[in-house]
């Protein structure tokens, strides 16, 4: 048996030895293995495909397939093997499920996830591994704050920077008192922190902070407090179908003339139609909007839909990116991810020509981008200018800045 | 603050349809039914077809009624009638098997994305309240449906000769069966009158709070509550339980923002210190 093993080994050495030698005259310097084009390059995908998230993963996963196809289903000369792996956007089988990728499906990379809770978890294992995570969504400050390393890159946002964005339109306008409603979780949180430091920056500040449990939607008696909280606006983040209820739930309660909305982009992208006329007029930031009249956002939507029979969103956009940064740190080190601090510097250094306008990556690997100021019109959330331009995360706690 | 009072009102109105079913199928059959968050969950589900498939939530809600009874009618003759004399841990891993194959089977049929339900467009307007408050009319249609509703089992259990008997069984079921009353008659008919309930509460609660995957459990646990403090097998003790329960929870949530969460459990601990047994309970 055992010289069985042995023989099957050596049989194969023998013939990448016979390979290898033909191929170095052909390719020069290039390595061995990746010249050969045998070794595919592994890429876990560690995201919702069932669950509240499902639909921004399959988005997400189209998109990353996408670029993938674009490149003749090849990056930096590797095939491309995507290993999919549903986290059912569940925080307590994130370590779990991302050791599996790294030990057990021994993948190069990983690109997942959209549940911030999710994320760190991962993020916490591949700071043990060394694996390459790239975040295609979860805004998670620490990510590229406290828990920021040099083979985690994020191609999406942190919470802090579309509330950043909300916040100093409201400060550019002269509101000073605002009232702030989110879920109490983390996204929630570190949302309200950039709408607060955005607001700042004109002297207002937020004078309540009013919570509900994830995902409960009993927020009916915080809405019926804001009247007696002598505030000029209300600031919010919600996303997916509480979104939804929310929007729709302010405006029966008949608030919205008195105290106008305004939150992150989450409130209105992809969910504009469900809201209907509780929805129309509602200004938000984000680091995407429609109507942005680039032939680079042009192509990329057209592409997608034509993949995807459906309009690609924020999320696809984001994936999208994560796979471009991937091909720019492989293209740099033509498929080796052994030179890992050529292939990091390479990413780090990468400006990625994404559909929502060329950005950039700050030292701690967070997008440094433009945040738009957006109004929901006609069911579109069209831009309406950019509010803080080259924003980037303030990266709290992070070692590499 | 009135405001406060009536959104009180209005949840732990809501909260008595769900629990009454629970205290009824705890109280007469013994059975600790972890699966009634899960019925909940199947009402909103069934709004959420129902809207989808015709457009308006009224069909929804008798639709939901009559599959919430039927479902209990099936559940207790194939299921739980087999249950009733064994241990309660057996009893509890057979409702948790059904929470996780319900929940399964809502993943397979409507998938898990989180869905709004829109109001019917005849309720879809607001009435102002005070000065700077509106109430959805949505909303004050379901509180009082549900205090219909209430008053009707009310009059039901209390008046009725079926009352009498289904408050009987509560008390001493084998003396019941010594009088030569039909038990397994009264057993199908509160398990269906039961999950008909916490069906119908869902379809209700769907445009109110949308739906998604383990909406349930929430409620569950909040109804375990209701059951607890007014006392178990008393729809008496349910009601004034949730209206309870509804009033504190949706002040704690105002008034004492820190500990929201605590609130209700504080105030099960103290009405137990006071009554071991509950508000309404009957002499044990």
């Amino acid at each position: 048996m055992a010289n069985l093993i042995r023989g099957a080994v050596s049989r194969r050495t023998l013939l990448k030895t016979a390979g290898g030698v033909s191929a170095l005259a052909a390719f020069g310097a290039t390595p061995l293995r990746y010249a050969l084009g045998a070794e595919s390059l592994k890429v876990g995908m560690m995201l919702p495909y069932s669950g509240t998230y499902a639909k921004l993963g399959e988005n997400i996963n189209m998109a990353v397939e996408l670029l993938v196809e674009e490149k003749g289903g090849m990056l930096a000369g590797r095939p491309i093997e995507f290993i999919k792996l549903d986290d059912e956007s569940d925080p307590a089988k994130a370590p779990e499920n991302t050791n599996r990728l790294v030990s057990r499906d021994e993948v190069d990379v990983i690109i997942g996830t959209v549940h911030s809770g999710v994320e760190m978890g991962m993020v916490k294992v591949v700071k043990d591994s060394g694996t390459l995570l790239i975040g295609p969504n979860a805004g998670a400050g620490a990510m590229t704050g406290a828990l920021c390393a040099p083979n985690i890159f994020r191609t999406s946002f942190s919470n802090w920077q579309p509330s950043y964005g909300m916040g100093k339109a409201l400060a550019d306008r002269g509101v000073k008192k605002v009232a702030y409603i989110t879920w109490d979780y983390g996204a929630g949180k570190e949302s309200m922190q950039g709408f607060a430091d955005g607001l700042a920056t004109g002297g207002g500040e937020i004078v309540q902070a009013l919570m509900v449990p994830f995902p409960e939607t009993s927020w009916q008696p915080l809405l019926a407090q804001i009247p007696g909280l002598g505030v000029e606006a209300v600031g919010v983040f919600f996303a997916g179908g509480g979104a939804i209820q929310f929007v729709k739930d302010y405006a029966a309660a008949g608030l919205r003339d008195k105290f106008p909305l305004y939150g992150s982009g989450f409130l209105t992208d992809g969910v504009l139609a469900a809201q209907g006329d509780a929805g129309e007029g509602l200004e938000t930031a984000l680091h995407y909007a429609d109507g942005l009249d680039n032939p680079r956002d042009t192509a990329f939507r057209a592409a997608f839909a034509k993949k995807a029979g459906r309009d690609a969103d924020v999320y696809a956009v984001q994936g999208y990116d994560a796979a471009q940064l991937l091909a720019i740190g492989l293209e740099a080190v033509g498929g080796d991810m052994e030179k890992t601090d050529a292939m990091y510097a390479a990413m780090g250094g990468a400006t990625i020509d994404s559909p929502r306008g060329a950005f950039t990556l700050s030292k701690a690997h967070n997008p440094v981008q433009d945040i738009y100021l957006r109004k929901a019109t006609g069911g579109k959330n069209l831009v309406t200018g950019i509010v803080a331009p080259k924003l980037a995360d303030p990266a709290t706690g992070c070692s590499m800045t | 603050m009135l405001t406060q009072l009536l959104n009180g009102l209005q949840y732990g109105l809501l909260l008595f349809l769900i629990s009454s079913g629970l205290t009824l199928i705890f109280g007469i059959m013994g059975i600790i039914n972890l699966a009634h968050g899960s019925l909940f969950m199947i009402g909103a589900y069934t709004a959420f077809v129902c809207v989808r498939a015709f457009g308006e939530l009224w069909y929804a809600l008798p639709v939901a009624l009559a599959a919430g009874v039927l479902l209990g009618a099936v559940l207790e003759r194939t299921l739980f009638r087999f249950f009733y004399a064994r241990e309660h841990l057996d009893q509890v891993l057979l409702t948790f098997a059904l929470v996780l194959l319900f929940e399964e089977a809502r993943s397979l049929l409507v998938g898990n994305d989180f869905y709004a339900v829109p109001v019917p467009a005849i309720l879809d307007f607001s009435v102002p309240i005070s000065a700077d408050f509106s109430y959805s009319a949505y909303r004050i249609f379901v509180l009082l449906v549900c205090l219909a509703l209430a008053g009707l089992l009310f009059l039901v259990i209390e008046r009725t000769r079926f009352g009498a008997m289904v408050r009987a069984a509560a008390a001493n079921q084998e003396m019941v069966q010594l009088m030569g009353l039909d038990v397994t008659k009264i057993q199908v008919a509160v398990f269906a009158l039961g999950t008909g309930m916490a069906v119908l509460a869902g379809a209700l609660a769907a445009p109110l709070y949308s739906v998604y995957p383990g909406m349930g459990d929430g409620f569950l646990i909040v109804s375990f509550v209701v059951v607890v403090i007014g006392g178990i097998g008393s729809v008496t003790g349910a009601f004034w339980g949730a209206l309870l329960i509804g009033v504190v929870d949706t002040l704690g949530k105002v008034l004492l923002p820190g500990i929201a969460g605590m609130a209700i459990y504080l105030l099960m601990a103290l009405v137990l210190l006071w009554r071991p047994n509950g508000l309404f309970a009957r002499s044990s």
